[in-house]
């Protein structure tokens, strides 16, 4: 077990791969001798060398493009998108080329990218620099979307998403890359399979999904509402797509009442998804609707106005007041 | 690259030579050379650089090259009646450009990788792909239709310039392979190999090809662009993309720029030689721009009359690319009308066994589809399928037609 920041998990995750898999490579801007704007790549350049960790032009469709074209040669090419807000000149190339080309070879070809992102607000960023577009990866079939909140889970689902014959999403929450944890570097443990959600909080009177950013924020909530005397169970989903319902549907007949947290704007958004889907699986034991807490119908506010943006504590437990007045 | 042709010597259209005395303008120069060995009047040119290689083109060479392109343009006029009969959904003909996908097509060796865009049918000969396959996905019954691993012939990709970068990170990949054959003192070694990326006039303007064009010269990737200037994107002319000869682009990448007569078989296999050898060598990228022209309709959804006039046409009709080697090949005496009947024969054939083996395509499940959305089991994926199968299950004993709507999905 050592200590560390999700940052410096991914960091290591990154040289494992780097090391363990001599076909594996990094591509993004200012990944090389800067480690990249956030450090997540620090030291690696000079470990593995440009070929390895490759300072690409400054071009999301580049990045992207050239990396399936590596896939398609064998490579497994993790690139890395400086923000958020930036990926979307990479869009056509993920949405009409990374998730079909699988499909539109009848399986003859595979093109196992992985492609970071740092994602979310509370950092007082200006604009583009604090979104969360993950639904509208989420609604394409083709990709896989993953999302660590801890760093013993961003240890190893970077690795497991190089692993990953399919392309695979890693949405990095920004605004913890400094939070620190223990990390088992020798045994993946419960995080095991990526895909999976994890109930990080057992309780009895309602459910509270979240992951990412928002998973600190649940479990803060449960703890306040637990001095009221309420119960709530919390689940860290990991898995933006596919979405393990089956870990969601157990708590929520467990508990009944059932909110889904993201900083992502509600309208559209996983939320809506989850919500949808339990309402099917769970429809008799819900003891009310299931209640989204997420971003407001908006662009991502100016920074000076986040915080009334993003969900915070009380933006759940006012969620959970409501829930359980049914 | 020696003297070349002026182009408006060439072509001697109105269009073209307003867009050259343009393009001169804007550049203060004579826009672009073109290199041209075989002129339509099927005289045999020379060219400093490229002669060499057209020198290397034996006499059966020369017949193998004319046959293939009397086979794709059967293969052509075959497809587009199998549309007019229901059997395509749609067709993208490719007559009146046979010498720019031939030449550079049998140019290639078979450890390059070509990455077409959609009208490349010529190149798929030459790439042995089974031309009924190709037809699979103008049939509606796959979006690819051949394995790319056969053939090193990627799909048809449909998003304009996507698979130009995808080419340029298999170039980057080949590089790589370079590298760790190196390292294992050349344990492993492949021939060296190129990629080609092929796109049209129209998706020159798309923000990939510059990003594609920018990475392969950051990376030196072993790559050659092969532009087609058809002179069409669908009803938009060559000049709403550019003002000056898309080869000349090349120069501001920093790398070689050709524009060669694309209806010169000859010229076309020699340049892309060059290109494919400078790029296997590691001397980088080069960029072709193929001078040609899409005689036919953009597809046959498409209608030319409104947007272009046939004196256009007949203009480019008269620079048919298989009509000057024919001459040539007869005035040398490399050909005579037994060739020419037996390339006419093997042509039909080939139709017959197309139009039999569309007719034979079975319609696929959709089951297929869910198989292949990803590589490993997916939890969303199997319970949409395990639905669908309790849902078609529910018309197990009905009529064979409603049985079919069921499992069609509607
Ligand atoms: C990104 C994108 N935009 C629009 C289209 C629709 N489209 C299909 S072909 C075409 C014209 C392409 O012209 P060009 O690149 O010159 O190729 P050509 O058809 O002449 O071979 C257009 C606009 C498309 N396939 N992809
Ligand atoms: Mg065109």
């Amino acid at each position: 077990m050592t200590t560390m920041t999700i940052a410096k998990a991914i960091n290591e995750g990154l040289r494992a791969t780097l090391a363990a898999n001599p076909k594996s490579l990094l591509m993004g801007e200012d990944i090389g001798p800067l480690g990249g704007v956030y450090r997540v790549t620090d030291g690696l350049i000079g470990e593995f060398g440009p070929d390895r960790v490759v300072d690409t032009p400054l071009a999301e469709s580049g990045i992207i493009g050239t990396a399936i074209g590596l896939a398609l040669r064998g490579y497994s090419p993790v690139c890395e998108i400086q923000f958020d807000g930036f990926v979307f000149p990479g869009f056509n190339q993920i949405t009409t080329q990374l998730a079909k080309i699988h499909s539109r070879s009848n399986g003859n070809l595979s093109v196992p990218v992985v492609i970071r992102i740092p994602y979310g607000g509370g950092i007082g960023s200006i604009e583009h620099h604090s979104e969360s577009p993950e639904a509208l990866f989420a609604h394409t079939a083709g990709l896989r979307i993953i999302s660590p909140s801890n760093p013993h889970d961003a240890y190893w689902m970077i690795q497991q998403a190089v692993e990953c014959q399919d392309p695979v999403i890693v949405f990095e929450p920004k605004r913890r890359y400094w939070l620190k944890g223990d990390v088992d570097v020798e045994n993946p443990g419960p995080s095991e399979d990526p895909f999976k959600a994890h109930v990080l909080r057992e309780g009895t009177d309602a459910t509270v999904v979240a992951y990412g950013p928002l998973v600190p924020v649940a479990l803060a909530a449960a703890n306040a509402a637990e001095e009221d005397g309420r119960s709530v169970e919390v689940i860290d989903l990991r898995s933006i797509s596919p979405i393990d319902f089956d870990t969601v549907t157990a708590s929520v007949q467990k508990t009944g009442r059932l909110i889904v947290a993201h900083e992502a704007p509600t309208f559209g958004g996983i939320g809506g998804e989850i919500a949808a889907r339990i309402s099917e699986r769970a429809f008799h034991s819900l003891e009310a609707p299931v209640i989204r807490v997420g971003g407001f119908h908006m662009p991502y506010p100016v920074a000076k106005v986040e915080e009334d943006y993003l969900p915070d504590i009380d933006r759940i437990l006012e969620a959970l007041d409501r829930a359980l007045s049914y | 690259m020696g003297t070349h042709l002026p182009s408006t010597e060439f072509d001697g259209t109105a269009v073209d030579d307003q867009r050259e005395a343009d393009a001169e303008a804007v550049m203060g120069e004579p826009a672009a050379q073109m290199v041209q060995l075989l002129g339509p009047d099927g005289k045999l040119g020379a060219d400093p650089v490229f002669s060499d290689y057209a020198d290397k083109l034996t006499p059966e060479h020369l017949r193998g090259l004319y046959a293939d392109m009397a086979a794709i343009r059967r293969f052509d006029v075959e497809a587009t009646a199998l549309q007019r009969q229901g059997q395509l959904a749609l067709w993208v003909p490719l007559t009146g450009q046979e010498a720019a996908q031939i030449g550079s097509g049998r140019a290639s060796q078979p450890q390059d990788y070509i990455f077409p865009t959609y009208r490349e049918h010529g190149v798929a000969l030459t790439r042995n792909v089974d031309l009924a396959e190709l037809l699979r996905q103008f049939r509606g019954v796959s979006n690819g239709g051949w394995n790319p691993r056969d053939t090193n012939f990627h799909l048809y990709t449909l998003v304009l310039a996507a698979q130009t970068l995808h080419a340029v990170g298999y170039a980057m990949g080949i590089q790589r392979d370079q590298k760790f054959a190196a390292a294992a003192n050349g344990a492993g070694k492949q021939p060296d190999a190129a990629v080609i990326a092929y796109f049209g006039d129209g998706a020159s303007s798309e923000g990939d090809v510059h990003e594609s064009m920018v990475f392969a010269s950051s990376y030196k990737a072993p790559v050659v662009f092969f532009c087609q200037n058809n002179h069409w994107a669908i009803s938009v002319p060559t000049n709403v993309q550019t003002r000056v000869p898309l080869s000349n682009r090349a120069k501001g990448y920093g790398f070689p720029g050709i524009r060669v007569d694309g209806n010169d078989v000859i010229a076309v296999h020699a340049v892309t030689e060059w290109a494919l050898e400078h790029a296997r060598q590691g001397k980088g990228p080069v960029l072709i721009e193929a001078f040609t022209y899409r005689v036919g309709a953009h597809t046959t959804a498409d209608d030319p009359t409104k947007y272009r006039q046939s004196a256009e046409e007949d203009a480019w009709r008269a620079k048919d690319p298989l009509a000057r080697l024919e001459k040539y090949l007869r005035a040398e005496g490399l050909a005579d009308d037994t060739f020419f009947a037996k390339v006419k024969a093997d042509g039909d054939e080939l139709a017959a066994y197309v139009r039999r083996t569309a007719h034979d395509i079975e319609n696929p499940d959709i089951r297929q589809a869910f198989a292949k959305v990803y590589k490993e089991a997916h939890p969303l994926v199997a319970e949409e399928l395990a639905w669908f199968e309790e849902y078609s299950a529910g018309f197990a004993g009905e009529e064979e037609s409603a049985g079919h709507a069921a499992k069609a999905g509607h």
